[in-house]
């Protein structure tokens, strides 16, 4: 049986690093951060963790020294947020189409200018098409349990492919909560040690990062296509393994009361759980109010966001930042795309806010789901970024 | 991969296009570069030096049973540095078809 | 790697480890560094190359002239990347996941993905004290897309983007001395070598693989294509670079100063400049000033020399 704490969700993270036994890791520090990596250098300071710790001179020499380091068959781990996700930006899209399963735990944080180091999403959607595994954690169970299924799908052979796990930054990282901690035995059953099909190694010599003439570039991108799109049954297969190990679910979307409903709010991240309160409420006051969690990004769970939605009538998406000159927000694009050619859709009514932290209560979200109700939006490229002031 | 380049499939790749064959470029023609001459080695003069051997940046030049340097037609591209560097100027750079 | 006292004809390393059916220019002597510099270092190497002309002319998919491990990320980060494969194979080998073995992490770029771009990374792998070698394969400008200035290109060179006009005379810094940055981050070994002199250069890059600790190894590189010289001059020209002082070969081992090998007798410096066409619009007072600032440096560099000769000794075991 684990062993039930009260930490930071940041402190977890890091433990669940180390009981993962990573071998490398190399990270640059940035608020909200930090607390990973310093309590990481603090574990192989002190022993408990057996790893080279690279303190990088910036993000994107911490991803290029992950990715030496997994290309040499190393586990590898790193952090980071905001502007270190956007300087690493080119790096990011190396390390998926070279295949190589490097774990990055993203503490969400929103992008300058003006510079910020509260959380939203925009740090997210910048690196939204580099092809990784993405997925988000509500909580600091989430967060912890995750780290051991991104190295349990990432480095399967079946996938390869490396995993970003996004949690907001200070709500979750810096926030104390009460999780289990699963022990040594769980892991080794759930978590084998890495072994990769091609390794840098004078034994057996392979190039990696060749170039590509327009001849071949198509192909590569096919496969890596390909790629992503396989690994469904490993991803389903690594929380089921889970569950069986430690009796928690996790699914590609999480729903709340949404079989009857008939709005529906659809969150990312930590705003999942202040949804569900909203809901709770309207319920006892007579609206039928579900809540949708997308938890994998990607690859995006198109089957199971058109199995919970088709039903609805409303659909209000919660975005987390604003994509300028877009349709406003990215998730509610998303969802649209997904519902376009269903015979059953509703209609999406996509707000914006959270942006840099500010605070989003569940009276916020009754709100919402009255103006969408209320309020025709007559075009569906309206948006509306919620509590902006003027 | 024997195959031509506009012949490979997209699940031939390996993963991360990985190439597991070391040094297959060996496969690839570069003599067909050639257009001003190549190097003949009169072995009579050579006095087995190597100088030939290392400047070459080819790798065009190779040591035979008798320990003479001579050029590798499949690879030379005829930049003419071994004839240069050859201290006792036994190559001589002659035009194709020589 | 089995040391080897002294390179020479007598034991050529024969095997090619950059295999032939590469599409570098002919002439190209930075292709000459980098099968000599692999000789030197043998089988057991792991190299971490940055985007350039070696990139491009050795990996055109679905081939490969590596015969060692090899792998190309980006354009800045040879320095990172090499990192990151030493604290691998280090974390592997201490955890009993991968035997023992000695291998070699080298890193290898040109001087644009040195000197500009890759400043930033080479200088963080420099502190931390990574076990592994750089090399820069020096051809003074950005030659793999199309000659354009770097901050390694001398003064007074015609580039595509210092190009002598109306109102320029070409590059108007002077070179920037990576070799002298890199002994100022206080490492082991620094050196700088030219394929016209390949024994001293094997010696050299060996050198810097088997010393703990971070090695750097700055290598002139002779372009005919982007110097506008004679493809079959590229060795002489090599030659001449060292013996008109304007690139001095020299070792700094622990902080000390040696010239490796002796320097040969002094050319003027025309005698460069002249053979190659980057230099062809130089004036005749461009050349003077040119000669008097390869006079200066060359005195520095032989100041350090006899502070290094004069400084005492470490005490002997």
């Amino acid at each position: 049986m684990g062993k039930r704490v009260g930490m930071e969700v940041s402190i977890a993270v890091a433990e669940a690093a180390c009981q993962a036994d990573v071998d490398v890791v190399a990270a640059y520090p940035i608020t909200p951060q930090t607390h990973i990596v310093e309590h990481l250098s603090e574990l192989v300071a002190d022993g408990h963790l057996d790893a080279e710790f690279v303190p990088v001179e910036s993000e994107h020499s911490a991803l290029s020294v992950c990715i030496g380091s997994s290309a040499a068959g190393a586990r590898t781990f790193t952090s980071t947020s905001s502007q270190g996700l956007a300087l690493m930006n080119e790096v990011v899209y190396i390390a998926s189409s070279l295949r190589l399963p490097i774990v990055m735990v993203v503490s969400n944080r929103s992008l300058s200018a003006p510079l910020s180091i509260w959380n939203d999403h925009s740090d997210v959607m910048s690196v939204r098409d580099t092809g990784w595994i993405q997925v988000f954690a509500e909580n600091g169970q989430e967060a912890y349990d995750h780290v051991f299924w991104a190295y349990r799908v990432g480095e399967d052979r079946r996938v390869l492919i490396p995993v970003m796990l996004h949690m907001d930054g200070f709500i979750l990282s810096h926030m104390v909560e009460a999780l289990e901690m699963v022990d040594k035995e769980l892991v080794n059953k759930y978590l084998p040690p890495f072994e990769p099909i091609h390794r840098l190694h004078p034994d057996k010599p392979v190039t990696m990062g060749a170039f590509a003439l327009p001849e071949l570039y198509t192909e590569a991108k096919k496969a890596q296509d390909e790629a992503l799109k396989a690994t469904w049954p490993v991803l389903l297969e690594g929380w089921r393994q889970w569950e069986a190990l430690t009796g928690r679910e996790y699914n590609p979307v999480e729903t709340h009361r949404t079989q009857d409903a008939e709005v529906v709010l659809v969150t990312m991240g930590s705003m999942g759980e202040t949804a569900c309160e909203a809901a709770d409420r309207m319920r006892n006051q007579g609206t039928a109010v579900g809540v949708m969690k997308i938890r994998l990004w990607r690859p995006f769970p198109f089957r199971q966001v058109r199995e919970v939605l088709s039903k609805a009538k409303v659909a209000v998406v919660f975005d987390r930042c604003v994509s300028f000159g877009g349709q406003g927000g990215p998730v509610a694009s998303e969802i649209r795309a997904a519902m376009y050619g269903e015979p059953s859709r509703p209609r999406v009514v996509n707000f914006i806010g959270g942006l840099a932290g500010r605070d989003v209560s569940p009276q916020d979200f009754q709100h919402m789901v009255e103006e969408a109700l209320s309020k025709m939006q007559d075009r569906q490229e309206d948006y509306e970024i919620y509590g902006v002031r003027g | 991969m024997a195959k031509p380049i506009t012949e490979i499939t997209w699940i031939e790749l390996e993963p991360g296009c990985v190439i597991v064959e070391p040094g297959n470029a060996r496969k690839y023609k570069t003599g067909d570069w050639r257009t001003v001459g190549h190097p003949k080695v009169d072995t009579e003069r050579c006095i087995k030096c190597a100088q030939c051997y290392i400047f070459c940046p080819d790798a065009a030049i190779e040591r035979n049973e008798q320990g003479y340097f001579l050029p590798n037609l499949y690879y030379c591209k005829g930049c003419g540095i071994c004839a240069h560097e050859c201290p006792v100027k036994c190559i001589d750079m002659v035009p194709e078809g020589e | 790697m089995t040391e080897i006292k002294a390179f020479g004809p007598k034991n050529l390393p024969l095997e090619e480890l950059f295999a032939p059916g590469h599409r570098a220019c002919q002439g190209c002597a930075e292709v000459l560094a980098l099968r000599l510099a692999l000789k030197a270092l043998g089988r057991d190497t792991v190299v971490a190359n940055a985007t350039g002309c070696m990139e491009i002319v050795s990996t055109p998919l679905p081939t490969t002239s590596w015969v060692v491990p090899y792998i190309h990320v980006g354009f800045e980060n040879a320095a990172a990347v090499c990192s990151g494969v030493e604290a691998g194979l280090k974390a592997l080998m201490r955890k009993a996941r991968l035997p023992r073995k000695q291998v070699h992490c080298v890193a290898i770029a040109g001087d644009g993905g040195t000197a500009d771009i890759g400043m930033q990374a080479l200088s963080g792998a420099l502190e931390r004290g990574h076990d592994m070698v750089y090399i820069c394969l020096d051809n003074e400008a950005y030659m793999n897309t199309g000659i354009q200035r770097s901050s390694s290109t001398p003064y007074g060179a015609m580039t595509t983007t210092s190009p002598p006009g109306r109102l320029s005379f070409g590059q108007s810094t002077q070179k920037k001395n990576v070799a002298e940055i890199a002994a100022a981050h206080g490492i082991p070994y620094v050196a700088t070598a030219c394929p016209s002199y390949p024994w001293d250069l094997m010696k050299k890059v060996q050198k810097a693989a088997l010393v703990e600790g971070p090695a750097y190894v700055h290598i002139l590189s002779v372009c005919p294509t982007g110097w506008r010289s004679q493809p079959e001059e590229s060795i002489e020209l090599g030659k001449l670079a060292v013996a008109s002082r304007v690139f001095p070969l020299y070792e700094v081992e622990n902080g000390r100063y040696r010239f490796v090998p002796k320097p040969p007798k002094q050319v003027p410096v025309v005698e460069y400049l002249k053979k190659q066409g980057r230099f062809r619009h130089l004036t005749d007072s461009m050349v003077e000033e040119i000669q008097k600032n390869v006079d200066e440096q060359f005195r520095r560099l032989e100041a350090k020399v006899r502070i290094s000769l004069e400084a005492p000794q470490e005490p002997q075991e």
